[in-house]
C-alpha cells in the first residue's frame, strides 16, 4: 500500500486553502487559455512562468498552478472547437468534426458536457496510470526506435482516409500538402535548410499553431462573411441546457477506449495529445455502431477524441516525470519549469524526489475534480457566447487569434503567414478538401521523415529494418488493415456512405 | 459571459503587470522558447543580478525563438545595435550556428561578447551491457568498422553534438568524418532513450540532462569531456586521462550589442565576473550539474574566435559548409 501512503504524502501538501486557491485560478485561466484560439497549452504555460516567479511561488506551489493550467487548456480547447468550429489547441482539432455539427443542430450544450465529462474521463484514468505504473511504463519509450515510429506515424496516415469527408483521393491530397509543408526548414538529418529563400523565419519550419489558426479560424471569418453567416452555428436557438443522461450513457465505451488509445500515445514520447486524439477518434469511428453519422454531429466522435487528448496529456506527465524527454510541446514546458525549479526529472525522479512527484499527482487530480465541477455548470456560460452578435464575436476572435500568434514568436511574418493558411482553408472548404489531414501532415511530417532517415542511417540503408521488430510488424499490419479495411467494408455493406457525407461537403 | 470576461481580464492584468515592471530595467534575450539552455541562463542571471544589488529591478527576460537563435540575432544586430541595457544568452550552439553561416550571412564580429561564466561537460556513454568499456574500446571499433558503431545526439547533425563525436575521433586520428554514423533527436535526453533501448551504440550529450540515467545505472559514461573530472561524478575518468586531448564544454554565456560603449560594456563584463563569484551562482551550478568556466571580455573574445575557427574547419570536412 505504497501507494496510498505516498498520495496521501502528496495530497497532505497539496492540500492547503492556499494551493487549492491556486489550483482553482490554474483551472480558471487554463481553460480560458485552452478555448482561446492561438494560444494554447504550451504558450499559456510559457507565459505563467515568469509570472510565477515574480510571484515567488516556492516549488509546489508552481507546479500546482502550472498543471492546473495544463489540464485547464486541454480541457478548454474544446469550447471553441464546438462552438465555433475554430479549435482551440492542436488537440482539439478532432473535436471540431463533430462536435461543431452538434452545435449547428443546437445541441451544444450536450456536446459541451459530452466532451466535459468524456475529458474527466481520460485525465482521471490517466493520472490514476501514471500513479500507478509510471516507472513502469518508462521502459515502453526503450522499445520504440526510429523504425517503430515511423510505423507508429504510417498508421495515423494509412487510417486518414475518412477523416472529414469520405473521398479518400481528398484526403491524401491534403496530407500530401501538409506533409509538404513539413519538409519546410532546417533538415535534421544532413543540417541542411530546405525551401527557405534564405528566410530566417522559415529555418525552424511553419508552427503547427500558425498553421491551425490559419486553417481553421481565419478561413472560418472568410467563410462567414462570405456566406452572412447563415449557416454557422451562431445565433442558433438553444435547446434547454441538461444533462444529457443518455449520451452519456451511450458513450460510455468509446470514452473507454479513447482514454486508452490516448494514454498509450502519450507515454510515447515521438506521438502526444495530437496523436491520441486523432486515433481515438478513428478506431471510434471504425467500431462504434453509430458510425455513420459520425462527421454530422455524434456524440462518440466528440467523446472520444476528448477522452483521448485528455489521457494522453496525462500519458505525456509519464516519459517526462521518468526519462526527462517531453512528449508534446506543452511537456516540454512543464519539463523547463521542473528544470528552474532545479528538480532534474529522470530515472530518479520518483526514489529521490517522492514529495514533487506526488504532489504534482495529487494536484492534477484535485484539479480534475475541480475542471469537472467548474466545467459542467459553466456549459450555460459558454454557450451563450453563441447569442454573442456575429460582428462582436468573430472580429474578436480574430484579434485573439493574431495577438496569439504574435506572442509565439514576436513577428509579423507568422501574422501574414497565418492570413495565408486562412485563404488556403478557404479554398480547400470550396473544394471540399478536409483540412484536418494538412495539420497532421505538418504536425507529423517532420517527425515521419526523421525517424525513416534515422532508421537508414542505422541500418546502412537496409529497407528490410523498418519491419525488423514485433512492434514495428504489428504497427505495419495495423497501418494496412486501416488502409485497407475501409474500402472492403464498404462493398460488403453495400451502402456507400459517399452522399450521406456530400451533403456534409456542401454545407 | 461575465465570468469569462473577468477571468480574461484578472490574465491579462497578470500579464501587464509583469510587462510593467519591466519598462525601465534590464532585458535579458533568450534566443528561444522557455525552458532551454538559454532561457535559464536569462533568467538565472537576471535574478543573480537583482539578489546581488547589481540591478535594481528584475531583469526582463525576452523569448525571442527563431532559427536557432538566427531570429534574436539578427534582431540585436540590426535594431538593437546600440541598445546598452540588453544582454543576449548564448552558447556553443550559437558559436557552432555562427560558424556554419547558419544566421543568414551574420558573422560573430556585428556583437560583443562579454563572457561566459560556467560550462556543461560534454559526455560519452553506452548502454549498461554494452561491450565498450574504456573510450579506446569505442575509438578502435568506430576505426576497425564505422558503419558497425552508430551515436545519438541531441543537437541535429552538425550541431554540438555531432560536432563532439567528430572532433573525438578526429583526434583519435580518424581522417574519414562522413563514414562516422550519428543520428540527431531532439534533446539529449531523447538521445538517452535511443541508446538504451540499444537502437545505437552510443549517445553524446552534455552532461546535466543525462546525469539521472548514469546516476540510475541505465547508461555507463565512458569519457567525460573536460578538462578536469566533475564533481559529483568523479569516477568518470576525462578524456585526456585516456589519451584524446578533447574538451568540449557547452558553455553558458551572454553577448551585448556591437554598437555600446566600452563603458557600458565595460559595466557587463564587471557584473558578470561578480555573478560567477557570488554563491548563488556557485549554488545553481551545483544543483544543475555545470561546471565553472569563466572567460569574460578579451579572453572570451579569443576563446570565441578559435572555436569558431575550428569548427568551421570540421564543418567544411563534412560538407555542412563549403
Amino acid at each position: 500500500m505504497d501507494i496510498l501512503s505516498n498520495l496521501a504524502l502528496g495530497f497532505s501538501i497539496a492540500l492547503s486553502p492556499w494551493t487549492l486557491m491556486l489550483a482553482f485560478v490554474g483551472c480558471f485561466v487554463g481553460t480560458i487559455i485552452g478555448a482561446l484560439p492561438g494560444l494554447g497549452p504550451s504558450n499559456g504555460v510559457a507565459l505563467l512562468i515568469p509570472i510565477s516567479f515574480s510571484m515567488g511561488l516556492d516549488a509546489i506551489s508552481a507546479l500546482v498552478l502550472l498543471t492546473s493550467v495544463y489540464y485547464g487548456a486541454m480541457y478548454g480547447g474544446r469550447i471553441s472547437s464546438i462552438l465555433l468550429n475554430i479549435p482551440g489547441d492542436e488537440p482539439a482539432m478532432m473535436t471540431t468534426l463533430d462536435g461543431y455539427p452538434m452545435a449547428k443542430q443546437g445541441r451544444a450544450g450536450d456536446a459541451l458536457v459530452i466532451s466535459g465529462v468524456a475529458s474527466f474521463y481520460g485525465a482521471l484514468l490517466a493520472t490514476i496510470g501514471l500513479m500507478l505504473l509510471a516507472p513502469l511504463l518508462s521502459r515502453v519509450a526503450f522499445e520504440f526506435g526510429p523504425a517503430e515510429y515511423f510505423a507508429l506515424y504510417m498508421l495515423a496516415f494509412c487510417t486518414l482516409g475518412g477523416v472529414g469527408s469520405n473521398n479518400q483521393a481528398k484526403a491524401a491530397l491534403a496530407a500530401a500538402l501538409g506533409l509538404g509543408i513539413a519538409m519546410i526548414g532546417l533538415d535534421q538529418t544532413t543540417g541542411m535548410p530546405r525551401f527557405t529563400f534564405g528566410e530566417l523565419h522559415l529555418m525552424d519550419g511553419i508552427d503547427f499553431l500558425v498553421a491551425i489558426v490559419g486553417l481553421f479560424a481565419v478561413s472560418e471569418v472568410f467563410h462567414f462573411i462570405e456566406s452572412h453567416g447563415k449557416d454557422s452555428a451562431i445565433g442558433v436557438k438553444l435547446g434547454r441546457i441538461t444533462i444529457p443522461w443518455r449520451d452519456l450513457g451511450r458513450t460510455h465505451g468509446a470514452m473507454a477506449r479513447g482514454t486508452g488509445i490516448g494514454f498509450l500515445a502519450g507515454i510515447l514520447p515521438g506521438a502526444g495529445a495530437s496523436l491520441g486524439s486523432f486515433l481515438a477518434y478513428m478506431a471510434e469511428k471504425s467500431v462504434s455502431r453509430n458510425r455513420a453519422n459520425f462527421g454530422k454531429g455524434a456524440p462518440e466522435g466528440v467523446a472520444a477524441p476528448e477522452a483521448g487528448n485528455n489521457a494522453a496529456a496525462g500519458g505525456a506527465l509519464v516519459p517526462m516525470l521518468t526519462l526527462g524527454v517531453p512528449g508534446s510541446g506543452t511537456t516540454a514546458v512543464l519539463l523547463a519549469l521542473l528544470l528552474t525549479l532545479n528538480i532534474t526529472p529522470g530515472p530518479l525522479l520518483f526514489t529521490e524526489k517522492p514529495d514533487v512527484v506526488w504532489s504534482l499527482i495529487a494536484a492534477l487530480l484535485i484539479a480534475n475534480v475541480m475542471l469537472l465541477i467548474m466545467n459542467v455548470p459553466m456549459v450555460k456560460v459558454f454557450v451563450r457566447i453563441l447569442s454573442v452578435p456575429s460582428w462582436v464575436l468573430l472580429p474578436g476572435v480574430t484579434m485573439v487569434a493574431f495577438v496569439g500568434i504574435y506572442s509565439l514568436t514576436g513577428s509579423s511574418f507568422d501574422m501574414l503567414l497565418m492570413v495565408a493558411f486562412g485563404v488556403l482553408g478557404w479554398i480547400c472548404r470550396k473544394l471540399g478538401i478536409p483540412t484536418v489531414p494538412i495539420i497532421l501532415g505538418i504536425l507529423l511530417g517532420n517527425a515521419m521523415e526523421d525517424n525513416l532517415r534515422r532508421a537508414m542511417v542505422l541500418s546502412n540503408g537496409d529497407w528490410t529494418y523498418l519491419f525488423s521488430s514485433g512492434i514495428s510488424i504489428g504497427l505495419w499490419t495495423a497501418a494496412v488493415l486501416g488502409f485497407v479495411a475501409p474500402m472492403f467494408l464498404r462493398r460488403f455493406l453495400k451502402k456507400p456512405p459517399i452522399p450521406a457525407t456530400e451533403s456534409y461537403d456542401r454545407d | 459571459m461575465t465570468k469569462t470576461f473577468a477571468a480574461a481580464l484578472r490574465a491579462g492584468v497578470l500579464m501587464t503587470l509583469v510587462g510593467a515592471t519591466s519598462a525601465t530595467a534590464a532585458e535579458c534575450i533568450a534566443p528561444a522558447n522557455p525552458g532551454g539552455g538559454w532561457d535559464f541562463t536569462c533568467r538565472q542571471i537576471g535574478r543573480i543580478l537583482q539578489e546581488i544589488g547589481l540591478e535594481s529591478n528584475l531583469v526582463q527576460v525576452t523569448n525571442m525563438a527563431g532559427a536557432g537563435g538566427g531570429v534574436a540575432y539578427t534582431h540585436v544586430v540590426s535594431e538593437r545595435d546600440a541598445d546598452p541595457e540588453l544582454i543576449v544568452a548564448a552558447s556553443s550552439a550559437t558559436t557552432t550556428r555562427l560558424a556554419q553561416n547558419a544566421f543568414a550571412g551574420m558573422t560573430a564580429d556585428q556583437v560583443r561578447w562579454v563572457g561566459t561564466i560556467a560550462g556543461d561537460p560534454g559526455v560519452i556513454v553506452v548502454g549498461k551491457d554494452s561491450p565498450f568499456q574504456t573510450l579506446s574500446d569505442l575509438i578502435e571499433a568506430v576505426k576497425a568498422d564505422p558503419s558497425a558503431v552508430s551515436f545519438a545526439g541531441g543537437s541535429a547533425v552538425g550541431g554540438f553534438d555531432h560536432l563532439k563525436v567528430l572532433m573525438l575521433m578526429d583526434r583519435a586520428g580518424f581522417e574519414d568524418a562522413r563514414a562516422i554514423k550519428y543520428i540527431g533527436l531532439d534533446g539529449g535526453a531523447d538521445a538517452i532513450t535511443q541508446t538504451v533501448g540499444g537502437f545505437t551504440q552510443a549517445m553524446t550529450g552534455d552532461i546535466s540532462e543525462i546525469q539521472g540515467f548514469i546516476r540510475s545505472g541505465d547508461v555507463r559514461a565512458l569519457a567525460v569531456l573536460s578538462d578536469e573530472r566533475v564533481s559529483g561524478f568523479e569516477d568518470i575518468p576525462t578524456a585526456k586521462e585516456q589519451g584524446v586531448d578533447l574538451v568540449a564544454m557547452n558553455w553558458r554565456g551572454l553577448y551585448a550589442p556591437k554598437g555600446i560603449s566600452d563603458e557600458e560594456f565595460a559595466r557587463w563584463t564587471d557584473a558578470l565576473q561578480k555573478v560567477a563569484d557570488s554563491d548563488q551562482w556557485k549554488q545553481v551550478m551545483t544543483e544543475n550539474g555545470l561546471s565553472p568556466y569563466t572567460l569574460i571580455g578579451a579572453d572570451f573574445q579569443t576563446f570565441v574566435n578559435d572555436n569558431i575557427a575550428e569548427i568551421q574547419e570540421i564543418s567544411r570536412e563534412i560538407g555542412i559548409i563549403q
